[in-house]
Order: structure tokens, then C-alpha cells, then sequence
């Protein structure tokens, strides 16, 4: 039942005073209630903030940490309020849930933060209400991603990771080119003669000098031998790349499958079909369009480039807004199309010969191009021609800001990860340095201990003084709980006896040793010259 | 005609207005008939002391019945919907939204659409700290559904009707269809000391004082505050 019907109870219970007379058999006695408290306030104290309230509203929910018997245990008898040492901020929002039923998140607060006073205070997040839950969701799904981004880097860029096979490792270099030399230079050489590829195959075609004859000829065909020896060259080493990655993945089947592999066998096959069929004069037209497809060798710069990447990315997650696009575009291209036909129909000589003709010319139009090359001569295909490139212009800029702001963000989130994982790793140095950091402070304390009790036995009081201000109480408890567990577990059989009698360390006898002698003197060095007479034997 | 003429020259008015707003571009905005002025119920109930007089509760029992109500209705009236609300949040299992009309127009004594808070707690006073004479008059009040002073066979039918459909299919055993009838025969036995087909306020309440059970039942609701 909801909180605040609880509220009309009484109501409800009065007026079952109607059904009484009709009735035709006794009621059930009522429940008497034991233990009725006056409804009092109380007082909510959270971090100095007072908060007041009925009890009876805390009560509403007696499944939370409020509203049991759990408050209790934080309850302070001296000021007869509950403390609670928590955010006085988030604090406000659980609050107005108990006096309205309504769970609200505050845009301003961070997700997580918000997540861990819930669940301090026991309340499911699911009874966010309506308004604000959408928003919470959001924000928890972004966070959650930003986690699993975290996780993915992480695991992707394991330090050294012990025993990898010889495979796995290889496959670790062609991923990441940053983590050896090797990989670097193998990334650079292959980025190379990508672009020398690409270069040979532009260059291939311009017309560098005539040959006797008045024949202009592209260099492709004057230096035969010298761009074949170059692209055999490209091929080849193409080819090893991609028999080295076919190798060392993991799945091969998924790297047979993936984008960028395709990519590379489409780069590599013109150049063996071409072996192939040099001597076949029929499909030699065939063979020169496969040539074509040598061009796809710039996208294997995608593996270089994360812009590439990003990219492409962008334009497959705006799948659904480029088909919306071309979609619009081509209803609008047939409509015109089809106007524009009709329209110059009348016209002598004109060039709208068929719909499909027409196609080019509202293309042309839509796209704001205009060739000039198909021109309305009548009015009404102008006016109509006229109609057709501003209608152009909208069409066409309706999807592009929404591929343009997928761009951005997916750019940015980016930029965020690199920016993150350089924070990490900054974050996990400075933690290092901060165990060591502990973990001498924790020798250095054994051995001011030591110096404690040999100066107690020494009887000067201020040098003691001085060595025990460094260590706080919470250092001092910490370091005791390291000594007990290496005292657990520290085998005792290795210390060799002391001399029988006397401790060899302090000079005293056995029975006012401090504990700690025989232990501590296993693995430390004498710590301080001067305070003992005799080493250790 | 002529109202037909009227929306005609309305819709026309709309259409140009709208055609003239496309062509000089300006932007969409609420026209003024659309807005109807909201009107905020706010009502405020008669000082602590006055009703403390005019009903049987203490000040600190009206504090905790006006802190709830309050905090339910802030406008400080109760209309029927908040009240068939209610009721079917208290009885889940069946249609408790004919009961909560009967007694709306119980609780509503003034006839006006709206309980405020001066008619909740004295109809509160009556059927928790009134006599038994007292209550049996709301009782009567209830079932007198056009308040003619007779309770008929139809009317009692449609209480009881509206009782059963409250307690809805959960009943064991399975009510048969007639049920309510049946008890409406029961109840004009009961009830109509001169079998003229109507119960007066005098009948109820006297057959009622007769009745042991329903005398024991009046008091159940005492302490409910």
C-alpha cells in the first residue's frame, strides 16, 4: 500500500461503518493496538545538517534503513538524534521520498555517488519516479559504459603479461605497434609501402614524354618493367603481412571475416589474377578494371590512421540516416525527373529525351551542381527546374547534422578514452609509490619500536618522545597488524640461539628481552650506532 | 443554423489566421483560446479552535487528520476521483468505485462537488466519536441514496450491489449472481416493521437498536485515530 494512503486509513476504516448495518453477522473484534506512541519528531542529523521529521514517516517504509530498527544503531544518546556521517545533499532527496512517496534524482549529482547513498539507506533504485528515471538510466548506462571502456584498455594494455606463446605475442605486436620495436618498425615499413603502392598506381597513368610516333604515352607503359618490379614488390610484402596476421589470429575464421582483412585481400588479388591471365587476350578488358581495384589499398591506411577509423565507424553507426538520405533522394529525384520530362516535353530539341535522362539533370540540379549541360528551355521547366534544386538543398540537409553530431561525439568519447587511460596510468604509478611509500613506513616504525623499548630500558624518556610523534594512531594500529602476521608467519627455526644467559643484542639478561629482539634481528641492520654495545654474532 | 453558421465563420477565422501566420513565418504559439483559464481550488479550513468546538477531536488529533489530508490534497478539497482513488488503493480485489460515489455523496454534505476538510472531519466525528443514534443516522444518510428520507428496494439494491462488487471474486465460497438481492430481502425482513416496501429513519433505527450484532459492530471503529 502506498505511503500516503496509509494516510487515509482511518477514513476508510470510519466508513465501514456503512456496511455495518447490513451485516448479518458479527464483526471480528478489532485489533487493539498496543504500544500506541504519540507520533513524535525526530531528529535526523546527517553530517551537521539537522533534518526533522515524524516518526511516522519514516515508518512508511519499513523495508529501509530509516524506517527499521537498523536506525537505531545510529542513534546517539547524548544529543537523542541519529547521526549519520553521509551526504547531506543526497540526504535531502531520500528524505522527500519518505514525506512523498516520489524518489527523485538530482541532475547535479554524480551517478555513482547517488548509487552508493541508495544503497547505504537501503532503497531500490528502481522507485525513482517517472520524471526523473529516464534521466538516471542514462546516466547509468554512460557510466557503466565508461567502466567497460576502463576494463577493455585495461585488459588490452596489460603490462607484462608472463608466458604468451610466440603467437599470441605476434599477434599482440600487429595490434599494438607500441609494444616493441620490432612491431614499430614492421608498422612503419608496411605504412610505407602502402603509400608507395598508392603513388605507383597514380603515377602509373600520367603521361611523362612522347615516344617517336607523336604518341603520348602514360609512364605505366613506358616504364613497364620498373613499375611491375615496384608493385611485385608491394605485393609480395602485402602478401607476407597478411599470411603473418592470418597466422597469429586468434580466431582466424573472425580474421577472415573482419572489414580490414577483406580489405587486404581485395589489395593483393588484382595482382595475382593478373599473373594469371596475361596471356587470355579476351578477358584483358576484364583484367584492366581489376586494376581498379588496387585502389582499395589506401584503406589499408585505416589500420594507421585512427581518424580513418573514427570514420568509418561514424558512417556504419548512421547507417540508418544515410539510407534515410539516399531513400528521400531518390523519391525526389524520380518525382522531378518525371516533371521535369513532362514539362520540356513540348520543347524542340531538348535533351530530357527519357525519364531516365531526366535523372541526371535533377541529380545535377538536387545536389546544387549544374553542369549546365541539360538546361530547361521552357518556362514551366524552369519553374519547375527551379522548385527541384531548393527542395535539393533541404533534402540533402536534413541527415547531415545528424551524421555530423555521431561524428563529433564518437570522436570525442575518443579523445576521453586516450585522455583516461593516460590518467590511469599516472594513477596507478602514483598508488605504487604510495605502497612502498607505506611499506618502508612500516620498517621504519618496526625499527623506531625497537628503539622505543631499548631507550624504555635505558630510561630516557624525551628521545622516545621524538621518535613515536611521526606515527598517528591508525599508522601505529596498521603497522601492529603487519608485525602480527609476519610474526604468524615467519617460521621461528631459522634464528639461530643466543648465547645462553644474555641476550647477545641488548646485552641483557634473557628474561627482560623484548619480544621483538629475536625476530627483528633476523633481517634488519643494527638501526641506530650507539645504543647498543654488541653486535649481533 | 445559425450555430452551424457561427462554427463556420469560426473555422474560416482559424484557417486564415493560420495561413496568414505560414506565410509571414512566424512562430507557433498558443492561442488565447486554447489557454482556458486553470482555475486553483485553494481552500483553507476554519480555524483549529472552531472545529475542535464543532467536532468531538482533540487539537492534536485534527493536527495529525489535517497533516494527512493536507499532505494528500494540497489544495485542500477532496473531489470524487481522489476519493474512488482511494478506495480502490484500500480494496485492491474488486470495483469499489460505486461505494466510493455513494460515499462521496455521504461525506459531501453541502452538495457542492467537493469534500473540504470541515466536511471530512465532521463526517470523521460522527462515525468515530458520535452516538449510536448518530451513526445510525449516517448509516441511513448512506443508503437514502436521493436523500427523500425513504430507502427503497432499488436503492438498497444498488448499496448492496456496490458492496459486493467491492469485495469483488475473492470470496469464498463463490457468490451466486442473486447474492445481493437475496441480502436485500434479507435486510426489508429485517428492517420494514410495516412492509410498506420503503424503510423510514425511524424503522432503521429502531429495528438496528434491536439488533445485538449490529449494536456490538457500531463500536468497532473507536480508536481509529
Amino acid at each position: 500500500m502506498a505511503a500516503g494512503v496509509a494516510a487515509w486509513l482511518p477514513f476508510a476504516r470510519a466508513a465501514a461503518i456503512g456496511w455495518m448495518p447490513v451485516a448479518n453477522c458479527p464483526m471480528p473484534l478489532a485489533p487493539t493496538e498496543k504500544n500506541k506512541r504519540q507520533d513524535e519528531l525526530i531528529i535526523l542529523n546527517v553530517s551537521g545538517r539537522r533534518f526533522q521529521t515524524w516518526r511516522t514517516t519514516l515508518e512508511r517504509y519499513p523495508d529501509t534503513l530509516l524506517g527499521s530498527t537498523e536506525k537505531e544503531f545510529f542513534f546517539n544518546e547524548d544529543t537523542k538524534e541519529y547521526f549519520f556521517d553521509r551526504d547531506p545533499e543526497v540526504f535531502r532527496c531520500i528524505l522527500n521520498f519518505y514525506r512523498t512517496g516520489k524518489l527523485h534524482y538530482p541532475r547535479y549529482e554524480c551517478i555513482s555517488a547517488y548509487d552508493e547513498e541508495l544503497a547505504f539507506y537501503g532503497i531500490l533504485p528502481e522507485i525513482i519516479g517517472d520524471c526523473c528515471y529516464e534521466e538516471y538510466k542514462d546516466r547509468k548506462r554512460e557510466n557503466a559504459e565508461r567502466l567497460m571502456d576502463d576494463n577493455d584498455s585495461e585488459n588490452n594494455q596489460e603490462g607484462s603479461m608472463p608466458s604468451l606463446s610466440f603467437r599470441q605475442t605476434m599477434w599482440r605486436a600487429f595490434e599494438n605497434p607500441h609494444t616493441s620495436t620490432l612491431a614499430l618498425v614492421f608498422y612503419y615499413v608496411t605504412g610505407f609501402f602502402i603509400a608507395v603502392s598508392v603513388i605507383t598506381n597514380v603515377v602509373e597513368t600520367v603521361p611523362c614524354g612522347t615516344v617517336p610516333g607523336n604518341k603520348e604515352l602514360p609512364c605505366g607503359e613506358r616504364y613497364a618493367v620498373a613499375f611491375f618490379c615496384l608493385d611485385t614488390a608491394c605485393v609480395m610484402i602485402f602478401t607476407v603481412e597478411y599470411l603473418l596476421r592470418l597466422f597469429a589470429a586468434p580466431s582466424r575464421y573472425r580474421f577472415i571475416r573482419s572489414v580490414m582483412s577483406i580489405i587486404d585481400v581485395v589489395a593483393i588479388m588484382p595482382y595475382y589474377i593478373g599473373l594469371v591471365m596475361t596471356n587470355n587476350e579476351d578477358v584483358s578488358g576484364a583484367f584492366v578494371t581489376l586494376r581498379v581495384f588496387r585502389v582499395f589499398r589506401i584503406f589499408k591506411f585505416s589500420r594507421h590512421s585512427q581518424g580513418l577509423r573514427i570514420l568509418g565507424y561514424t558512417l556504419k553507426s548512421c547507417a540508418s540516416e544515410l539510407g534515410f538520405l539516399l531513400f528521400s533522394l531518390t523519391m525526389a529525384i524520380i518525382i522531378f525527373a518525371t516533371v521535369m520530362f513532362y514539362a520540356e516535353k513540348g520543347s524542340s530539341a531538348s535533351k530530357f529525351t527519357s525519364i531516365p535522362a531526366s535523372f541526371w539533370y535533377t541529380i545535377v540540379t538536387m545536389t546544387t551542381l549544374g553542369y549546365g549541360d541539360m538546361v530547361p528551355k521552357t518556362i514551366a521547366g524552369k519553374i519547375f527546374g527551379s522548385i527541384c534544386s531548393l527542395s535539393g538543398v533541404l533534402v540533402i540537409a536534413l541527415p547531415v547534422p545528424v551524421i555530423v553530431s555521431n561524428f563529433s561525439r564518437i570522436y570525442h568519447q575518443n579523445q576521453r578514452a586516450d585522455k583516461r587511460r593516460a590518467q590511469k596510468k599516472a594513477r596507478l604509478a602514483r598508488i605504487r609509490v604510495a605502497k612502498t611509500g607505506s611499506s618502508n613506513a612500516y620498517l621504519h616504525s618496526k625499527r623506531n619500536g625497537l628503539l622505543n623499548e631499548a631507550l624504555e630500558l635505558t630510561g630516557s624518556t624525551e628521545e622516545e618522545q621524538h621518535m613515536t610523534k611521526g606515527t598517528s594512531l591508525i599508522e601505529s594500529q596498521h603497522h601492529h597488524l603487519l608485525h602480527c602476521l609476519e610474526k604468524t608467519t615467519v617460521s621461528t627455526n631459522t634464528i639461530p640461539p643466543p648465547r645462553p644467559g644474555l641476550c647477545a643484542w641488548h646485552g641483557l639478561p634473557m628474561d627482560k628481552v623484548p619480544t621483538e629482539c629475536s625476530e627483528v634481528a633476523l633481517g634488519q641492520a643494527h638501526p641506530v650506532p650507539g645504543v647498543c654495545q654488541r653486535g649481533w654474532f | 443554423m445559425s450555430g452551424c453558421r457561427k462554427r463556420c465563420k469560426r473555422e474560416i477565422l482559424k484557417f486564415a489566421q493560420y495561413l496568414l501566420r505560414l506565410i509571414t513565418g512566424s512562430l507557433h504559439t498558443d492561442t488565447v483560446e486554447d489557454e482556458m483559464e486553470m482555475a486553483t481550488v485553494r481552500h483553507r479550513p476554519e480555524a483549529l479552535e472552531l472545529l475542535e468546538a464543532q467536532s468531538k477531536f482533540t487539537k492534536k488529533e485534527l493536527q495529525i487528520l489535517y497533516r494527512g489530508f493536507k499532505n494528500e490534497c494540497p489544495s485542500g478539497v477532496v473531489n470524487e476521483e481522489t476519493f474512488k482513488e482511494i478506495y480502490s488503493q484500500f480494496f485492491p480485489q474488486g470495483d469499489s468505485t460505486t461505494y466510493a460515489h455513494f460515499l462521496f455523496n455521504a461525506f459531501d454534505t453541502d452538495h457542492n462537488g467537493s469534500v473540504s476538510f470541515e466536511d471530512f472531519v465532521m463526517g470523521l466525528s460522527i462515525l468515530l466519536r458520535g452516538t449510536v443514534q448518530e451513526k445510525l443516522n449516517w448509516a441511513f444518510n448512506l443508503y437514502d441514496i436521493n436523500k427523500d428520507g425513504y430507502i427503497t428496494k432499488e436503492e438498497m439494491l444498488d448499496i448492496m450491489k456496490a458492496i459486493y462488487d467491492m469485495m469483488g471474486k475473492c470470496t469464498y465460497p463463490v457468490l451466486k449472481e442473486d447474492a445481493p438481492r437475496q441480502h436485500v430481502e434479507t435486510f426489508f425482513q429485517k428492517m420494514d416493521k410495516n412492509k410498506d416496501g420503503v424503510v423510514t429513519i425511524d424503522e432503521f433505527i429502531e429495528s438496528c437498536q434491536k439488533d445485538e450484532n449490529i449494536m456490538r459492530s457500531m463500536q468497532l471503529f473507536e480508536n481509529v485515530i
